[in-house]
This record gives C-alpha cells, sequence and structure tokens, in this order.
C-alpha cells in the first residue's frame, strides 16, 4: 500500500516527543468521572508532521494540551527532548481553532505578544515580525486591526504569533476548523510550504480526515471516547503535495482505509 | 439619501418636533401655566435665573462626579479582587449583593443622620448607587475570556499578573465603559435623592423649592438644565470611551 521505505525512515526519526502510556480522567468528587485518554504510546520524531485524528470528544485535544503542559496526565509520562512536561511547557508554538487575536492591537503587534507575555523586549523582534507577516502574504495589513481582517487572514496571524518566537514544535488544535472549505484549502498549502522552509516538528488536531491525510507524515487515528490509537498511518505521497494529489488514486485508498477503520469503529455507519 | 443630512441637524430637528408637540398641548388643552408652562416661559425662567441656576448646577455637578469618581475608584478594584481571588470572592460577595438589595435611596435619610446636611450624604447616595453596576460589569468583562486565550499566554511563560494587564483587563474594558455609563445616569439620581432629603443647594433643593412655590416654569427650567448635565456627563463618559477602546466595535467608524 502506501508504506514503503521512507515510512521506516521515519520511524527511525530520534523521538523528540515521547508519551508513554498517557492517560487522562476528567472528574470531580461529585460527578461521575470520564476516562478522556486512555494509555497512548507515542513517538514522534524531529521534524515530523503528525495528525491526531479522531471523531468529537475522542480526546485528541485533551492529548494535545498535554503534549503543551497545559493538563496533566492523570497516569503516564510526556517528555519533549527528553526532558519530562510537568508544567506548561514554553518552548512551544499552539494555534487554536479560534484564532484569539486581541482587537486592541495591530497584526503586528498581535505577533509580538510572544515576547511580551515573556517579559521580553519587543524591538529587536520587530523586523522578523514584519518578515514573517509579509511571508504569509500580509504584508500590507501589519497595521490593521485583527477586525479588519477576514477569517483566513486572522488564522495567518495566529500562525505568525505561533512561529515568531522560532519555537521547534507547534500545536494546532484544528485550526483551520471555522474557516470556509477555499480558504481552508488555502491554508493547509500555506502551512506545508511552512512546515517544509522551517522544519519544525508539527503535531496537528483534526477531525478531517482528508486534511490529515493532505498534510501528514503520519495519522494518528483515534477511537471514540476513551481516546486511544486505533492505528497509525504512514503517508508517503511526495511533497510539496499540491491540490491534485487528492485526485491520486494513493490519496483516495488512504481515504479508503481511514475511513473503513471509523466505520469499524462505528464513527461512520454505511 | 438622508445620509446626506449633518447628524446634528438630526439632533436639533428631532428637539424641534419635540417643542413643537409639546407647544401644541398646551394650546390644545389651554393648560394652565402652573401645570404646563409652553416652552417660551420655560425659556424666560431659565434665562431670569440663569445666575442662580448655574450656581446650584456646580453644586450638584461636584456631588456626582465625586459620588461617580469614588464608586468608580472602589468598585473597579474590588471587581478584580473578587475576579482574581476565589477566596475572596466567597467572602465579600454575599454581603455585597445583600446591600444591592437594600433600596439606596432609602438609606439618604440615615445619612443624614450620620453625615448631616452638607455635601458628605449625598455623595454618599450617588457613591452607593453608582458603585453595583461597575462591579458587577468589570466582573463579567473580567470573567468573559476565552479560556484558550488563557492557556494560550500560560504557553508563552506569562505570569498571572502580565496575563491580568495585558490580556484580561484590555478585554474587559468594554465591559466596564458599559457600567460606566449606566453608573453614570444612577449617580445623578443618587446626588439629586440626597438633595431631595435635606439640602440648602443644589439643583434638587431647587426643584423642591419651585414645586412648593407652585412655580412650574422654574421647575422645568430646572429640569432642562439637569437634563443637559446628565447628558453631558453621559458623553463626556463616551468621549473617554471612544479614546480608550476605538478597537471595540461599539466604537468603529467603518464596519468592515
Amino acid at each position: 500500500m502506501v508504506q514503503d521505505a521512507k515510512s521506516v525512515a521515519s520511524r527511525e526519526h530520534t523521538a523528540f516527543i515521547e508519551l508513554s502510556r498517557v492517560s487522562k480522567t476528567f472528574g470531580t468528587r461529585d460527578r461521575a468521572s470520564t476516562l478522556a485518554v486512555d494509555g497512548v504510546d507515542l513517538q514522534i520524531g524531529t521534524s515530523e508532521f503528525v495528525s491526531l485524528l479522531g471523531p468529537s470528544g475522542c480526546g485528541k485535544s485533551t492529548l494535545l494540551s498535554i503534549i503543551a503542559g497545559l493538563i496533566q496526565p492523570t497516569d503516564g509520562e510526556v517528555h519533549i527532548d527528553g526532558r519530562p512536561i510537568i508544567a506548561p511547557h514554553t518552548n512551544i508554538g499552539i494555534v487554536f481553532q479560534s484564532d484569539l487575536l486581541l482587537d486592541w492591537r495591530t497584526v503586528i503587534g498581535n505577533v509580538l505578544i510572544q515576547f511580551e507575555m515573556r517579559g521580553l523586549k519587543t524591538e529587536p523582534h520587530r523586523e522578523r515580525a514584519r518578515g514573517l507577516v509579509r511571508s504569509v502574504g500580509l504584508g500590507d495589513f501589519e497595521q490593521k486591526y485583527p477586525w479588519e481582517l477576514s477569517g483566513g487572514m486572522r488564522q495567518r496571524v495566529a500562525i505568525c504569533r505561533a512561529l515568531i518566537h522560532d519555537p521547534p514544535l507547534l500545536l494546532m488544535d484544528e485550526p483551520f476548523g471555522a474557516l470556509d472549505a477555499l480558504t481552508r484549502a488555502q491554508l493547509q498549502i500555506d502551512l506545508q510550504t511552512i512546515w517544509q522552509t522551517t522544519r519544525k516538528t508539527v503535531v496537528f488536531v483534526t477531525h478531517s480526515i482528508e486534511e490529515a491525510v493532505f498534510l501528514s507524515d503520519r495519522v494518528i487515528v483515534m477511537t471514540p471516547r476513551p481516546g486511544r490509537i486505533r492505528d497509525i498511518i504512514h503517508i508517503d505521497l511526495p511533497r510539496p503535495r499540491g491540490l491534485d494529489v487528492r485526485e491520486q488514486p494513493a490519496f483516495t485508498e488512504v481515504l479508503h482505509r481511514v475511513n473503513h477503520l471509523f466505520q469499524d469503529m462505528g464513527v461512520i455507519r454505511a | 439619501m438622508y445620509a446626506r443630512f449633518h447628524p446634528l441637524l438630526w439632533t436639533v430637528g428631532s428637539f424641534a418636533i419635540v417643542f413643537a408637540i409639546w407647544q401644541a398641548v398646551v394650546w390644545l388643552f389651554a393648560m394652565p401655566q402652573y401645570l404646563l408652562p409652553g416652552p417660551g416661559p420655560v425659556f424666560v425662567s431659565l434665562a431670569k435665573n440663569s445666575a442662580a441656576i448655574l450656581s446650584q448646577t456646580w453644586w450638584t455637578a461636584a456631588t456626582i462626579l465625586a459620588g461617580f469618581i469614588l464608586a468608580a475608584a472602589f468598585a473597579i478594584p474590588l471587581a478584580m479582587v473578587i475576579v482574581i481571588s476565589p477566596l475572596l470572592e466567597r467572602l465579600v460577595y454575599p454581603p455585597m449583593v445583600a446591600t444591592q438589595s437594600i433600596p439606596k435611596i432609602a438609606l439618604a435619610p440615615l445619612f443624614i443622620v450620620w453625615f448631616g446636611f452638607g455635601v458628605v450624604p449625598k455623595v454618599a447616595v450617588a457613591f452607593l448607587i453608582a458603585f453595583f453596576p461597575i462591579v458587577i460589569d468589570t466582573i463579567v468583562g473580567l470573567r468573559s475570556i476565552d479560556p484558550a486565550m488563557l492557556q494560550l499566554a500560560r504557553s508563552m511563560g506569562a505570569p498571572p499578573h502580565r496575563i491580568f494587564r495585558k490580556i484580561r483587563l484590555p478585554h474587559a474594558l468594554p465591559a466596564i465603559f458599559g457600567g460606566l455609563k449606566v453608573a453614570s445616569s444612577l449617580a445623578v439620581v443618587g446626588a439629586l435623592t440626597g438633595e431631595f432629603v435635606g439640602s440648602d443647594k443644589g439643583l434638587g433643593y431647587m426643584l423642591v423649592q419651585a414645586s412648593g412655590n407652585l412655580n412650574t416654569a422654574l421647575l422645568f427650567a430646572t429640569l432642562v438644565v439637569l437634563s443637559a448635565l446628565a447628558m453631558a456627563f453621559f458623553y463626556l463618559i463616551e468621549i473617554v470611551e471612544r479614546i480608550a477602546i476605538p478597537w471595540h466595535a461599539s466604537q468603529r467608524q467603518h464596519p468592515h
């Protein structure tokens, strides 16, 4: 199928992120507790693009928050670059579904907040921020406010904010979920370009099978709650992948396979 | 095509219509002047008593302003404390809500017993009545932040005080201004109530005097000045708001 020599190579990445037996139970004394994530073992290599794919409520966002150190797992451990994650990890960039831009700051100001929140001076980084904003096609909008931008442009700014401090790891939680189909397709291509030029490690949460397959080196297919890893699919389509890749047999074959997995799990009923 | 007219023209026009209806009612029902004077006698009275009204206006304006500024100065920090500390919230919030259920106007006689007939009881009523909406709206503003925004800030390594100053507080400003605007009209009510209950100064005192003398023209003249004062105060806050939060949806001149 789509697994060949290259997928073997991706397994040989040095594990940059390592999740061992990670579980998360939500709940309080008075309410029944829910098991959101159940015993996830996963290694993600440096510069790898990995998607967590699953139905709503399968715990994929929880898993991402655990990697970010924003949620502590009930069981198991997370290591990034060999260090255990026990507090919010700050050497990362995060992009959420909501762009979370600050209405009172310009595009540049929203990108530079990354440094301000860290207690650093913004001036030394202003030129780099300009360059980054230009590189995502927003050169003419540097001094605009978020409400003057379209949804796609706003999410581009959010991506710039996540990249400006040059973190090795980018965590994305359904970043294109609120965008229209055309904007979404464009941003997927742009994200691929960013990833190919910066070689960041990307963990990308989505419930779109197409999106996961189009973007990823590996797609982690998760079960409905409690979230477990059902399967890991290596995507060996050549890069850069363009719009036409979606029509290739190899692409549709993977879609087919993932769809079947979800059918088997009862997520999609035929 | 209506957009051609200057906004000021609309304001002037709408007031002209109100005055015309007023005058028409007076003529139509042959209103005696002690019940409903027409706009003419009211403005004559206003002109004749302008010096007296003006001096009383300063007095009332100062009372309103003092009550309002005190309310804002205590309410906003209190709301911040309530939002930051769950312990203090549990401690402070219930008695505060209980206090709120007392009609503040009913406290005016008590304040006269406590603080005498000077300016203090009037400021106290204005303060109390303006206080609550500022607290509530500030709390709502500070709380209505996307939890993901706070997570993002934490992933940037920001300590809580910086998240508060750079994100939560600016985010809450539109709600705070909403509370301030409500409080501004309430402060006027509070100051007047204080003056009604026991005073020898201010527009409230003038109203009571004019009412006692059946000088309805003067009563209306005072009302006109009073509403002008309240409006000026409200717009002053709007101007500050426009300067402080030009980015907010309510302040945008050219919607995208």
